[in-house]
C-alpha cells in the first residue's frame, strides 16, 4: 500500500486543496457567526410571532440539503447576470447556512441565562446594554461555545460539497489525483487523514471545554 | 438584470418523475437508519466493554464518522473500495456511506443515553430472574429509546438531506439524481431545483412534524 | 432454608464481610439491624447471587448459591428481593412492572400475568393504579409496586434492603404494613432495616451486625431489652 507513485508535488496540490476547504470554512463561519449574533440576540429579546419571517426562512437552510442550496445560488447569480465567482458564492450559501444553526445556538445560550441573574443586574441599575454585554454574553458564552466549535466543525466538513460547483478543495484534488493515479483507497486515506488531523483535536478541545465548564457549574 | 423567464411548467410537468425519486431518498434514508442503529447499538455496547479489541475499532469508527465529511465517507465506499477490487453502485456506496455516518453519530447518542440509565435497573432485572442479555433488551433497550428518540429523529432528518450527496457519485434515481438529469436534459437549473428543495424541505418538516405526534403518542410516562 | 457458612466478602482491599454465619428457617423472619459499612446490604446481594463471594458458602433449600454449575436466574426466582431505591421500571405501567418477569421469566400467558399482578397489586393496595406509570406514584406507591413485583413471583423468600431508607417519614408506615402483612402469612424474610419498632414486633430473630461481623443475634426481647455485647448496647441506645 506504500508502494505508491503519489509524489510530493501531488501531496501539495492536495494540501492547497485543503487551503481552499479552511479558506471558505473561514468566511463562512466569520460571516454566519456575526449574523448568527444578530438574528440569535433578536429571536431571544422580540417576541417570535413578530421573528416568524426570520425563524421561517433560517429553517429553510436548515432543511433542505446544502448541495441543493448551492446549485441554486449559483444558478441563481447566473441568471441575474451578477458574474460572481463560485468561490465567493460558496462562501455566501455557507455563511447563510452556518448562520442558521448559529442563531439557534445564540438564542439557546441567551435563554439559558436565568431570568433571576438578569433582573439583579437590571435592579443594580444596569442598563439593558450593560446587563448584555457584561452578563448575559459572559454566562451565554459558556454555555454557546461547545457548540459553535461543533459547528465550525461541521461547516468545514460539509464545505466539501463546493466541489460540485467546479471549486478544487481537498476531496476534489483528492478525486483528481485518484483519476490519475488509480489509487483511490491510498489517496483517499490520506485526504481522510487531513480532515482527521484537522477536525479531531479541535473536536476533543470542545469536548474537553463543555466537560469542565458543567463540573464547575 | 433578469433577461430570464422562468419556466414553472416544464418542471411541474416533470414533477411525478420527481416525486418517484422523493420515494428512493426516503427510501435509502430508512434503510441507512435501520442498518446505522443496528450498528450503532453494538458501537455504544463496544466502547462501554472491558476488551480493548473491542473498544479500539468501534472507537475508530465513531470517530472517523464524525471528523471526516459525509461526502468523503460515500467516495470511500464508491471509490476507495475499488482499491480491493469492490465496486459498489451508486446506490450501494450511498446506502454504505449515509448508514456508516449515521452509525457514529447515533452510537454516541445511543452512549449518552445509557449512561442516563442507572446500573441498579439491571440489578432489578437480574433479582427477578433474567439474564443480562434480557434484562438489557426488555429494561434497557426500551427507556434508551425513549431518551434518544428525538435526537435519532433528527439524525433520520440528516440522513435524507445526506441522501443527496449520492448526485455525486453518479446516483440517478433518488429526488437530487432525478433532478440532476432533469437538469442536464433540460438547463433549466434554477427552475427543477427550486423544485427539488420545496420537496426536500416537505419531507424533512413532514417527519420532524410526524416524530413529535409519535413521541407524545408513545411516550406517555 | 437458606444456610451461609463462613462468608468472607471484600470490594479490593475493604473487606466488608468477615466470616458471617447464619442459618435462616422456612417461615422465619430475621431482621438484620447495625450501622452503616456494617456489611448487612451486602450480605443480601450475595444471598441471591447479585455480588461473588471470597470465602464460604450460600446454600438455598440445598443449591450452592456461588457454585459454578448453579442457574443463578433459576435460583433467583425463589428469593426475591426489594431495594432501598424503588427501581421501577420506568417505561412501564404499574401492572406492566409486575407481569415483565411473570411473562418473559415465567413464561405466563399474558392473562395469567395480569391476573397474578392484580392480585399481588391490590394485596400491597394499589389495586386502583394498575394503569398508571410509576413516575405518577409516591416514593411509598412505588415501593410496594415493587414488593408486589417480588411477591409475584411466588418466591420461597424474600429480601428487603432497606426498603423504607429512601421514603419521606410519613411514607414509611404504609410500606411497613406491607411487610407486617406479609410476616403473618408466613413468608420467609430477611430485612435489613433501621426501623427498630418494625423488628422488635415483627421478627422471630434480631441479628446485630458490626463492621462485618455479626455480632450478636437473639429474639427480639433478649437483643432490645438485655443486649449482651457492648457494641450492641452502644449502637441501640445511639438509634433510640
Amino acid at each position: 500500500m506504500f508502494d505508491t507513485s503519489l509524489t510530493l508535488n501531488d501531496v501539495w496540490f492536495m494540501l492547497k486543496g485543503a487551503g481552499v476547504t479552511l479558506a471558505v470554512t473561514a468566511f463562512a463561519v466569520t460571516g454566519g457567526t456575526v449574523l448568527g449574533l444578530l438574528f440569535g440576540v433578536i429571536r431571544s429579546q422580540v417576541r417570535p410571532w413578530i421573528t416568524l419571517p426570520l425563524i421561517f426562512v433560517l429553517d429553510i437552510f436548515r432543511s433542505v440539503p446544502l448541495l441543493i442550496q448551492l446549485i441554486l445560488a449559483n444558478a441563481l447569480q447566473a441568471i441575474a447576470g451578477f458574474q460572481i465567482s463560485p468561490f465567493v458564492t460558496s462562501c455566501i450559501v455557507l455563511a447563510l447556512y452556518t448562520s442558521a444553526y448559529c442563531t439557534e445556538i445564540v438564542r439557546g445560550a441567551i435563554e439559558a441565562v436565568p431570568k433571576v441573574t438578569r433582573r439583579a443586574a437590571r435592579s443594580l441599575g444596569m442598563t439593558w446594554g450593560q446587563d448584555m454585554t457584561q452578563i448575559v454574553f459572559p454566562m451565554a458564552l459558556r454555555v454557546g461555545l461547545p457548540s459553535w466549535i461543533g459547528l465550525t466543525l461541521g461547516v468545514m466538513k460539509d464545505s466539501a460539497l463546493i466541489l460540485w460547483l467546479g471549486l478544487i478543495e481537498l476531496l476534489r484534488a483528492s478525486q483528481i489525483l485518484v483519476t490519475r493515479l488509480q489509487e483511490p483507497m491510498f489517496i483517499l486515506l490520506v485526504a481522510g487523514a487531513i480532515y482527521f488531523a484537522l477536525s479531531f483535536p479541535i473536536a476533543r478541545f470542545g469536548a474537553h471545554l463543555e466537560r469542565r465548564w458543567q463540573e464547575n457549574d | 438584470m433578469f433577461n430570464y423567464t422562468f419556466q414553472w411548467r416544464q418542471a411541474f410537468r416533470a414533477l411525478p418523475e420527481m416525486l418517484d425519486g422523493a420515494l428512493v431518498t426516503l427510501q435509502i434514508a430508512v434503510l441507512s437508519m435501520l442498518i446505522g442503529m443496528t450498528f450503532a447499538v453494538i458501537l455504544a455496547v463496544a466502547r462501554n466493554s472491558a476488551s480493548r479489541w473491542l473498544r479500539a475499532p468501534a472507537t475508530a469508527w465513531v470517530e472517523v464518522a464524525r471528523n471526516t465529511p459525509a461526502l468523503f465517507q460515500i467516495y470511500m465506499a464508491h471509490f476507495g473500495l475499488g482499491s480491493f477490487g469492490i465496486y459498489l453502485s451508486p446506490f450501494a456506496a450511498l446506502l454504505a456511506g449515509i448508514a456508516f455516518n449515521n452509525a457514529g453519530y447515533l452510537s454516541e447518542t445511543f452512549r449518552g443515553a445509557l449512561r442516563a440509565i442507572p446500573d441498579t435497573q439491571i440489578r432489578a432485572g437480574r433479582s427477578l430472574g433474567m439474564g443480562q442479555a434480557q434484562a438489557f433488551r426488555l429494561i434497557v433497550m426500551p427507556q434508551m429509546l425513549r431518551i434518544s428518540f428525538l435526537p435519532t429523529m433528527n439524525q433520520t432528518v440528516w440522513a435524507i438531506l445526506m441522501t443527496s450527496l449520492g448526485v455525486t457519485v453518479g446516483m440517478n434515481t433518488d429526488l437530487a439524481g432525478v433532478t440532476q438529469d432533469l437538469n442536464a436534459r433540460s438547463f433549466r437549473t434554477f427552475e427543477f431545483f427550486a423544485l427539488a428543495a420545496v420537496i426536500y424541505y416537505v419531507i424533512a418538516k413532514a417527519v420532524m412534524l410526524a416524530s413529535r405526534l409519535a413521541a407524545w403518542r408513545m411516550f406517555r410516562y | 432454608m437458606i444456610e451461609i457458612e463462613n462468608v468472607h466478602k471484600s470490594f479490593g482491599a475493604l473487606e466488608v464481610l468477615k466470616g458471617i454465619d447464619l442459618t435462616v428457617e422456612k417461615g422465619e423472619v430475621v431482621s438484620v439491624i447495625g450501622g452503616s459499612g456494617s456489611g448487612k446490604s451486602t450480605l443480601l446481594t450475595c444471598i441471591n447471587g447479585l455480588e461473588p463471594i471470597n470465602t464460604g458458602r450460600i446454600v438455598v433449600d440445598g443449591t450452592e448459591v456461588h457454585a459454578a454449575s448453579t442457574d443463578l436466574n433459576r435460583l433467583r426466582r425463589k428469593i426475591g428481593i426489594v431495594f432501598q431505591q424503588f427501581n421501577a421500571f420506568p417505561h412501564l405501567t404499574v401492572l406492566e412492572n409486575v407481569t415483565l418477569a411473570l411473562r418473559k421469566v415465567l413464561g405466563k400467558s399474558r392473562g395469567e400475568a395480569e391476573e397474578i399482578a392484580a392480585r399481588q397489586l391490590g394485596h400491597v393496595g394499589l389495586g386502583d393504579k394498575l394503569k398508571v406509570y410509576p413516575g405518577r406514584l409516591s416514593g411509598g406507591q412505588q415501593q410496594r409496586m415493587a414488593i408486589a413485583r417480588a411477591l409475584a413471583m411466588s418466591p420461597d423468600y424474600i429480601l428487603f434492603d432497606e426498603v423504607t431508607s429512601a421514603l419521606d417519614p410519613q411514607l414509611v408506615g404504609e410500606v411497613l404494613d406491607t411487610l407486617k402483612l406479609l410476616a403473618e402469612e408466613g413468608m420467609t424474610m430477611i430485612c435489613v432495616t433501621h426501623e427498630m419498632n418494625f423488628a422488635r414486633d415483627v421478627s422471630h430473630r434480631v441479628a446485630f451486625f458490626h463492621k462485618g461481623v455479626m455480632a450478636e443475634i437473639g429474639a427480639p426481647d433478649q437483643i432490645f431489652g438485655a443486649p449482651e455485647r457492648p457494641e450492641t448496647r452502644e449502637f441501640l441506645s445511639n438509634v433510640r
